[in-house]
């Protein structure tokens, strides 16, 4: 399962990524694996969407969000 | 001023650093920019309860010193290089106490660099509101620095933070926060030998980026490189490694000193207001709404000022030219030099209030909400979220509209945005187009309610939006960025403006425009108006000359006269020549060589058409007295008796100052935010060669 998957409320645990480059990135911003992520909602046009991660609110692209795989 | 010590200030962006900067230095302060890229440099003198004066440097806000754009890369420059000039001897870290994970990444990377380290602890008001209590004492024993709870907003506890950077020590005793040297032993023991680095993180930074920082020379950083080989350092997993080692401290630290109950309040509110300014509908109707609000204000609220500032260098030119005796020195300061500084100052109004806005969208946190839901939209044509501001108040003005681009961090899409905003449709084009379309177009109504001229006018703004978007979609595929596009931002919690901020910040841009920007305008401005009041040989004496002969001073009454003078002395000057010189590329566009005195007149403002239009056709040019223009136009005639301004070239001419870079003041700008001569130069190429295309085709369609 994929974080891009995921829809508005739900939530899910961050197990690895599939773009090291992006998740150096990712992880500086607090979404490490084991971390809880929950998304909090969606942008009007469908993308990007935003996170609750670390107990602040992060948005980023579909096409990001879906290198992060959840467990 | 000599400051006894330098501190620099370290943060995440969103944390009320810049309100600590403020708060530190009052108006004390000076903004210049760092080397090589567009990040202000703010600087400001802050005196200690001892007596001392600290020099305090506010870095641009980061999450990591691993930087994501050429702007944060100067925080490690900053605090590593140590022939840096702005090296600080002690850096204040400011912590969001209501958002600490994420915020103590960075305290740890940059304590590991071991300078002395003082944290601020900002925000504790938010975090008690969100059940956040922290063990302030056990919290700064495990870091083994001192720890100031601070609120920048209500100006808490900032004596203590001073007190607490005047008895600061000059040695770093901070405690290691992971094992450095283990990420990779034999690499950063290498590194530390041969470039003389005391400093492990150091040495493994140097690793990391040795590719982009200035200090380094070419062997140095080859070197690195080959060590890199030698001992297969692979930058991104070890950075992976790191962070995630930094994590684990971060986590240990926080379960011992930072307990948590869960009523989230402060989040809750800002939640309920991003449902609504996030809304699929009522989103875009509020952003929309906020846009032309902002548009408006520029618009109603600079009027008057604008107007005071124009009326005072007149005032101010014609009582210089009474009391000084008159000579060509006193013309070049009185008109030359004044009327171009007045060219600078009347930007003042428009550049402040624009900042007022863009500071207080910034500062609430609205204006990434803006990036979040214009960026599926304006990603399309190679722009970015933030694009959506400058473009819409490009309308205005250009010139404070690049300036506010600053706010976009991606270089490829800041670099786009600044090339196409000023093909927006700015308010200096307004007269030229309401003299045109007046000219040509019939003043009737169709379907009862448009319009026509009306119609044309609207017809020209969203042209101008529609070439900017196109152009912005054609230099996405041109331009090459090393920088890979991400789209990972933080959406912080909404809050209050604070007003102090956004006075500092008008009053800080509009300086930082007239200081840097105008001098270049006034120089410009001196040039043209050389070229326009001088000509070759005595060429002006015989004009004068013959005008003092009795058939024409006695059968023309003074004002004539001296319109008369004053057209021929144009068309004689040297601007006047190179419009003669000019003739034969501008004919296929329909223009005579009058237009051409004209366009190079008006290339310091575009609003300067009009009152060349009105010296050449000899006639009063003032701004309310347009029609006495329009009427000589409508009349003038070719050589072999055809109206100069017919359709087509009336319609070539707007096209012309639709896509021509006539403005010296945006050039100047564009110089200043891109720090490049190449900019400015490609797009003054790139928007008179397709002034010059379009204006062809629309002659050619119209004939």
């Amino acid at each position: 399962m994929r974080l891009s998957q995921l829809e508005v409320g739900e939530t899910g645990i961050v197990k690895e990524f599939t773009d090291l480059e992006m998740s150096v990135k990712l992880m500086e911003m607090g979404c490490l694996p084991g971390e809880q992520i929950t998304v909090s909602r969606i942008a009007p046009l469908g993308d990007p969407i935003a996170i609750h991660v670390s107990g602040y609110q992060l948005s980023l692209r579909r096409k990001e969000a879906s290198t992060i795989i959840l467990q | 001023m000599d400051a006894d010590l330098k501190v620099a200030l370290v943060g995440n962006p969103n944390t009320g650093k810049s309100t600590l900067f403020n708060v530190l230095t009052g108006l004390n302060q000076k903004i210049g920019n760092f080397p090589g890229v567009t990040v202000d440099k703010k600087t400001g003198f802050c005196d200690l309860p001892d007596g001392r004066r600290a020099e305090i440097i506010d870095l641009p806000g980061t999450y990591s010193l691993y930087p994501k754009s050429r702007d944060e890369s100067i925080v490690f420059s900053v605090l590593a290089d140590k022939a840096n000039p702005l090296r600080p001897d002690l850096v204040v870290v400011i912590l969001d106490a209501s958002n600490l994970k994420r915020n103590l990444l960075l305290y740890t990377q940059v304590a590991d660099l071991k300078l002395p380290v003082i944290v601020a602890l900002n925000m504790m008001d938010l975090a008690k509101k969100s059940g956040i209590t922290i063990d302030v004492d056990a919290f700064a024993q495990k870091l083994g620095v001192p720890v100031v709870p601070i609120s920048a907003r209500k100006i808490e506890g900032i004596d203590q933070l001073k007190s607490a950077i005047s008895y600061a020590n000059k040695v770093a005793l901070q405690e290691d926060t992971i094992d450095v040297e283990s990420l990779a032993p034999q690499l950063i023991a290498q590194i530390s030998k041969e470039i003389d680095v005391e400093n492990p993180y150091y040495a493994l930074q140097l690793a990391h980026q040795h590719e982009t920082l200035k200090f380094l020379s070419t062997e140095q950083s080859d070197r690195i490189e080959s060590l890199e080989q030698e001992f297969s350092f692979h930058s991104q997993k070890a950075q992976a490694t790191e962070t995630i080692a930094r994590y684990n401290f971060i986590n240990d630290l926080l379960y011992d000193t930072v307990k948590k109950n869960e009523t989230a309040q402060e989040e809750d509110i800002s939640n309920k207001i991003d449902k609504v300014l996030t809304h699929r509908i009522f989103g875009f109707i509020i952003f929309f709404g906020i846009l032309l609000f902002i548009f408006q204000s520029i618009f109603a609220w600079s009027a008057y000022p604008m107007e005071l500032i124009g009326d005072f260098f007149v005032w101010a030119q014609t009582s210089l030219h009474h009391m000084l005796p008159a000579g060509p020195l006193v013309n070049l300061v009185v008109d030359g030099v004044l009327g171009g500084l007045s060219g600078v100052m009347v930007f003042i109004p428009q550049i402040a209030i624009l900042f007022g806005f863009i500071s207080i969208l910034e500062d609430t946190g609205y204006m990434s909400r803006v990036t979040f839901m214009m960026d599926r939209l304006m990603r399309k044509v190679g722009l970015n979220g933030k694009s959506v501001v400058p473009l819409i108040g490009g309308f205005a003005c250009a010139v404070p509209s690049i300036m506010s681009t600053r706010t976009i961090e991606n270089w490829k899409d800041r670099m786009i945005t600044i090339m196409v905003t000023p093909l927006v449709t700015c308010s200096a084009r307004l007269p030229i187009y309401t003299l045109l379309i007046a000219l040509v177009v019939p003043n009737r109504n169709i379907w009862w309610v448009f319009n026509l001229q009306g119609l044309v006018l609207t017809g020209m703004y969203l042209f101008s939006l529609v070439s900017a978007i196109t152009v912005a979609f054609v230099m996405k595929f041109l331009l090459k960025s090393r920088e890979r596009g991400y789209f990972i931002m933080e959406l912080p919690v909404y809050r209050m403006p604070r007003w102090k901020n956004v006075g500092h910040d008008m009053y800080n841009r509009a300086k930082a425009f007239v200081l840097q920007a105008g001098k270049v305008i006034v120089a410009v401005s001196v040039i043209l108006f050389v070229l326009a009041s001088y000509g070759p040989g005595d060429r002006f004496e015989r004009i004068e000359q013959k005008y003092k002969q009795p058939q024409y001073a006695q059968h023309m009454n003074a004002d004539d006269l001296h319109h008369a003078v004053a057209s021929e002395k144009l068309e004689n000057s040297y601007a006047g020549m190179l419009g003669h010189a000019i003739e034969p590329v501008i004919r296929p566009l329909g223009f005579d060589w009058k237009i051409g005195i004209a366009l190079i007149t008006s290339f310091a403002a575009r609003e300067v058409f009009v009152g060349t239009m009105a010296t050449i056709y000899s006639v009063d040019g003032d701004a309310e007295k347009i029609e006495s223009v329009q009427q000589k136009m409508h009349t003038a005639k070719t050589p072999d008796g055809q109206p100069v301004f017919t359709v087509a070239v009336a319609f070539s001419l707007m096209m012309f100052y639709a896509f021509a870079m006539q403005c010296a003041s945006t050039m100047a700008v564009v110089y200043r935010e891109t720090k490049n001569w190449r900019w400015p130069a490609s797009q003054f190429v790139y928007m008179t060669g397709l002034a010059y295309i379009v204006s062809f085709i629309t002659y050619h369609l119209l004939k």
